[in-house]
């Protein structure tokens, strides 16, 4: 597949590391330079954080949204569309694909943004430490049951989805291990919750209770010792197979759609070199997060995955909103949008299980392709939108356009987006139904405008739209 | 029962939330319900009676009528072991059939597959509602998604000029020729082209609809119109799904509860009268489920989430009456302060399977389970 032009490339790097870009914007980060564009998303701090003050007082219902949708998605779904740091928020997503907590148990969403919260601030240091932030913290706690891990009657839930779900991986530990894990995790747990009634949610705080917990040796993945939580952590993460494991997950998110995680004991991956130099950069820089970023935004395979990732509804309606524009202020029918994503599959906060949401193509069926299409085509066929002006504004400084030229251009605009021989032959025919697109008279401009939005709705309606 | 011409219908009303079993089917005489709703309960003069033991809240007007002429079965006990009281864990077993794990294939979806196996028909099932409820899904079977009115249903609604739309749908049609062995491509192929199909097929719907009955305008009654529209055209579809909420009242229930079944109900009265008379009521049944039901002791204001619920049949072919019993309100008979279940909801499932769609039950809800004799 042809990958001509740094803007191409660019928003192939947006649409990863981030939600996707318009062109101004892909234009000004093309002049600061790709290898500069990565390193500005690798330090998030260098750009201003989310105005939260702005959101509460369009939303004041989001401070604290209790138990029902579309609260806690109002306020995650602004974060998503107005953040300046793109990947620190990708990245957040991305831990939340891989510790997913839902909010059908959790029941609580003020704590699920907490969670959120956590990855943010943390999903891009160290992948040890953020693993033992994520064993304190009380919404995993609650959601894997190790309130109720004692070490008179251990409950393996938490030890093993830790090794299988969100380090090891299955086949990579021994069933003794799961139990010896579980063992020394006993007794991290909350303090007791304040009941609802009458007053509503509290925060819930991380305790551990020492008189709960088994202190006797465990052996663990070879190691003999009088283990806690925190000596399993620190085991785990020397396993190659953790470095695999979590580096995988990166390529499947980031690069292209592997097979769904079930399968990983039993498939190989797509590119065992790529995630072999991950893994390798993972383990020499002692799990730091932004090392293997930077190796795998950088990496040749990275840049020549194009549209190798079937995008997440996540990514349909996030990077619609972001590029089509006006949505920055929480106005009201915002908790109608951010609900969205939940229509096309993918309630935010609230993953199915501990396993996640199937990715890749089990995203489609008939109910969600129709969603996606046409909640992004209601977006680019709303000429009044700031996006989609800026995208009209370049078409008419081109001036007199062939229905050849306008649907190329359309394509470079919107994405740039490669569509292949035959799709792109129906849009050119399409255009040819049209003729020129002119704009010297108001008719000609009023009628050039609303071609070229129905030209807009006909490309995000193809199949490799959904693709990013 | 008398044999039927026509294929049999299933329509299955969701009320999402969990709706409040004693505030619907109220054991008025039950000194318990008095004392353990004394913010919520429904006064006596509110009270439309079945008989001795249970009425109807007033707002339940047209369900009462539905009861006196004969065509209303009420479950009793409704639910499963082990409820864990969670919306999203709890609506998806009511789907799926799996209570110990994560099931992936909707009850409905296979009853689909079996209908149709060589996808002849893709409105075979048609659910109004912005999202494929999981009851209906099942990876490769298609189902209509009317996400807003039937009229406007299809790809691309804001392009609203008629030649224009066809012309941009013909388009979209042949951009989605599909592409054998090309893996995800050709799998969006076939289900967009389904989808295309669909919407192909349901659009001549609204065109031939002629009635007199008069829906009231709320979401649930439009819902309804739209399957009665679909229903009339004959377009070979078994499966209708919608739903209706919020019923999760844990607070003011009062009138948020008053106010969702007069929704409801005046919505299924302006239904059934339309199918009557269209002379098309009785090849289809109603079946009405919420995926809880409510603690028994209120909150002072409303209700928290309980185990065993209510659910109803309604149809011209159903022998009305009630089935099962309400489980005791006595303390110490209580799961955590819920009413203990004592009737499977696969139970209902198979009752239908096997009465009324004619297919084996145990394939379709993973296992047996006592069937009902509402049906017979």
């Amino acid at each position: 597949m042809a990958h001509t032009g740094d803007i191409a490339l660019m928003a192939h790097l947006m649409r990863r590391a981030g939600f996707g870009a318009g062109r101004d914007e892909l234009e000004a980060r093309v002049a600061k330079g790709y290898d500069a564009t990565v390193e500005e998303l690798l330090h998030p701090e260098t750009q201003p954080p989310v105005d939260h003050y702005t959101l509460l007082r369009h939303q004041p219902s989001a401070l604290l949204p209790g138990g029902v949708p579309p609260m806690g998605n109002i306020n995650y779904m602004y974060y998503l569309v107005t953040t300046q740091r793109p990947l620190e928020e990708k990245m957040a997503l991305f831990w939340h694909h891989v510790f997913a907590t839902g909010n059908s148990k959790v029941d609580n969403y003020d704590q699920m943004l907490e969670q959120i919260d956590l990855f943010r601030n943390y999903g891009m240091g160290n992948y040890r430490d953020l693993l033992l932030k994520v064993a304190k913290n009380p919404s995993m706690i609650f959601w894997l049951d190790n309130n109720q891990n004692h070490g008179t009657e251990v409950n393996e839930n938490w030890g093993r989805e830790l090794l299988e779900l969100f380090s090891l991986g299955a086949g990579n530990y021994t069933e003794v291990d799961v139990r010896e894990a579980s063992r020394s995790f006993t007794g991290w747990s909350f303090e007791t919750k304040i009941p609802r009634l009458p007053y509503g949610r509290f925060p819930w705080k991380f305790e551990y209770r020492p008189e709960d917990h088994d202190d006797g040796e465990k052996t663990f993945l070879g190691h003999k010792g009088n283990f806690n939580g925190e000596n399993i952590i620190d085991i785990i993460v020397e396993q190659p197979a953790c470095a695999r494991f979590i580096c995988r997950h990166l390529y499947n998110f980031f690069v292209a759609d592997e097979p769904q995680v079930p399968a990983w004991s039993l498939e190989p991956p797509r590119d065992p070199a790529a995630i072999d130099l991950l893994a390798r950069t993972f383990h020499e820089n002692k799990c730091e997060m932004k090392p293997v970023l930077r190796t795998l935004f950088t990496s040749d395979f990275f840049k020549n995955a194009r549209y190798m990732h079937l995008k997440s509804p996540a990514e349909v309606v996030v990077g619609t909103l972001r590029q089509m524009g006006g949505y920055e202020i929480a106005m009201p029918g915002y908790g109608e949008l951010s609900m969205q994503p939940s229509y096309m599959g993918q309630d935010l906060l609230n993953p199915p299980s501990v396993e996640g949401w199937h990715t890749g193509q089990e995203w489609i069926n008939s109910g969600s392709l129709m969603a996606r299409i046409n909640f992004v085509a209601e977006q680019v066929g709303n000429t009044s939108l700031p996006g989609v002006q800026a995208i009209i504004k370049r078409l008419r400084a081109m001036g007199v356009l062939e229905p050849e030229k306008l649907v190329d251009s359309c394509l470079d605009l919107l994405g740039p987006v490669e569509v292949n021989a035959n799709t792109k032959k129906e849009l050119v025919e399409q255009a040819k139904e049209w003729g020129q697109i002119r704009w010297d008279t108001a008719a000609n401009a009023q009628t050039a405008t609303k071609h070229i939005g129905e030209l807009l709705q006909l490309i995000v309606a193809t199949r490799e739209y959904q693709f990013a | 029962m008398a044999a039927m011409q026509k294929d049999p219908v299933l329509v299955v009303v969701q009320l999402t939330g969990g709706n409040d079993y004693l505030n619907t089917v109220v054991p008025y005489n039950n000194p318990l319900y008095r004392d353990n709703r004394k913010a919520v309960g429904i006064g006596d003069n509110q009270i439309l009676r079945l008989d001795g033991d249970y009425g109807f809240p007033s707002f339940l007007a047209p369900m009462k009528r539905f009861w006196d002429e004969g065509k209303l079965a009420i479950m009793h006990g409704v639910g499963y072991l082990d409820s864990p009281r969670s919306h999203f864990r709890s609506m998806d077993i009511w789907h799926t059939c799996e209570a110990d794990k994560v099931g992936t294939e909707g009850w409905l979806g296979r009853v689909v597959r079996e209908i149709d196996p060589k996808k002849e028909n893709v409105v075979t099932a048609v659910s109004f509602g912005p999202c494929l409820f999981r009851a209906l899904a099942v990876p490769g079977v298609p189902v209509a998604c009317v996400a807003g009115p039937l009229e406007t249903y299809g790809f691309l609604p804001a392009i609203q000029e008629k030649a224009q739309r066809q012309a941009v749908l013909d388009r979209f049609s042949r951009m989605y020729t599909p592409i054998p062995g090309s893996g995800v491509m050709e799998y969006m192929a076939t289900t967009g082209l389904d989808s295309l199909k669909g919407a192909d097929i349901l659009k001549v719907a609204p065109g031939k609809y002629a009635s007199e009955i008069k829906y009231p305008d709320t979401p649930i009654a439009r819902k309804l119109k739209g399957i009665a529209q679909v229903h009339f055209a004959d377009l070979g579809t078994r499966v209708f799904y919608c739903d209706h909420g919020s019923f999760d009242t844990h607070a003011g229930q009062g009138p948020i509860h008053a106010n969702l079944w007069t929704s409801v109900s005046q919505g299924l009265e302006a239904f059934m009268a339309d199918l009557r008379a269209h002379d098309k009521a009785d090849n289809v049944i109603i079946l009405m489920f919420s995926e809880f039901g409510r603690r028994v002791r209120d909150n002072g204001s409303g209700t928290d989430h309980g185990a065993a619920g209510v659910t109803f049949v309604i149809g011209d072919r159903v022998k009305g009456g009630h089935y099962g019993e309400m489980p005791s309100l006595e303390g110490g008979k209580l799961v955590q302060g819920d009413l203990n279940p004592n009737m499977d909801f696969r139970g209902i499932y198979s009752t239908i399977l096997d009465k009324w769609l004619h297919m084996d039950p145990v394939r379709i809800v993973n296992g047996t389970y006592d069937q009902l004799a509402f049906l017979n």
